[in-house]
């Protein structure tokens, strides 16, 4: 067994372990925490294939942006502190009764299928190939895609800001039961 | 690295898919789900950088629709967490089962 190996299998016990206790631990933002800690086991898991700007993306976005984005809206909508309820024991028994059925299935799919010979050539991953490849517009470029998805993410940044906007159109009363009073009281004063 | 066979890559990501398939079925608070979804997204993006390093070097096909999933998943989740604190305002609670006013 060579260094590489361990380094592998200690990688990969750590993201197994850590996503199971972010699916299960019962409370919300310990299960966040442990969220960040599974992506930042598969960051390494892609330093360990020597991808380097791969796992610096997924730092970025992902440990930088995502779950900072998750932790803000657990403190905007939960009492971070409190014990989630646990989910009822027949909805657990026959999720992972369905996880475990589909688990078996795929296992077996995987070691009977017989991948094509694995080529010993090493991958160009750095930054400049990947530039390029995106940004080609003939054969093998990814031009297109690549300004469709731009395209995406401008609609979803102004879909997030009209979503989370609060509106309040004329004629339409959108105040909560609860707030109305503070409401008019903050417009007396 | 070629010591580890692409076979147990893939085994590590389906145990990850699967683990977040889990949550997806037995959480019933929305940020939890969302959580779940993230770990599956992962799993997926685990394979595709596997399949391209083991099996197609020549090509970096599986490296850019990494990066394009990365795209869309920050994109999915900034829309998610929007709607669920709409959902918050409105309803005070985030759980799927105080939200079924589409369902009927």
């Amino acid at each position: 067994m060579t260094a590489s190996q361990v380094i592998f299998y200690i990688i990969a016990g750590f993201i197994l372990a850590t996503g199971f206790l972010a699916v299960t631990a019962s409370r919300i933002f310990r299960s966040a925490i442990w969220l960040l800690f599974s992506l930042i086991g598969i960051a390494a898991l892609f330093f360990w294939m020597h991808l380097e700007f791969i796992a610096a993306v997924q730092i970025t976005v992902y440990v930088g942006g995502i779950v900072v984005l998750i932790i803000f809206s657990i403190f905007l909508t939960q009492k971070s502190g409190a014990k989630m309820a646990k989910p009822a024991r027949s909805r657990a028994l026959f999720a992972g009764l369905a996880v475990l059925l589909g688990f078996a299935l795929s296992f077996i799919l995987i070691s009977l299928y017989h991948f094509q010979a694995e080529t010993s050539l090493a991958l160009n991953a750095g930054v400049s190939d990947i530039g390029t490849q995106l940004m080609r517009t003939n054969g093998e470029g990814y031009a297109l895609p690549l300004e469709v998805v731009s395209i995406l993410l401008l609609a979803a940044l102004i879909g997030c800001i009209v979503i989370a906007m609060k509106s309040k159109p004329a004629g339409k009363e959108t105040t909560p039961e609860h707030l109305k009073g503070k409401s008019e009281e903050m417009i007396n004063t | 690295m070629n010591n580890v066979p692409l076979v147990q890559i893939l085994f590590v990501s389906t145990g990850l898919f699967f683990i977040g398939m889990y949550g997806l079925f037995s959480r019933r608070n929305l940020i939890t789900i969302l959580m779940s979804i993230e770990l599956m997204l992962n799993s997926v993006n685990i394979n595709f950088v596997a399949f391209n390093k083991y099996l197609y070097t020549t090509q970096l096909n599986g490296v850019i629709f990494t990066i394009f999933i990365i795209t869309i998943a920050a994109a999915e989740a900034a829309v998610a967490i929007a709607i669920i604190i709409n959902l918050y305002r409105s309803h005070h609670s985030i759980d799927v089962e105080d939200a079924g006013e589409l369902k009927y």
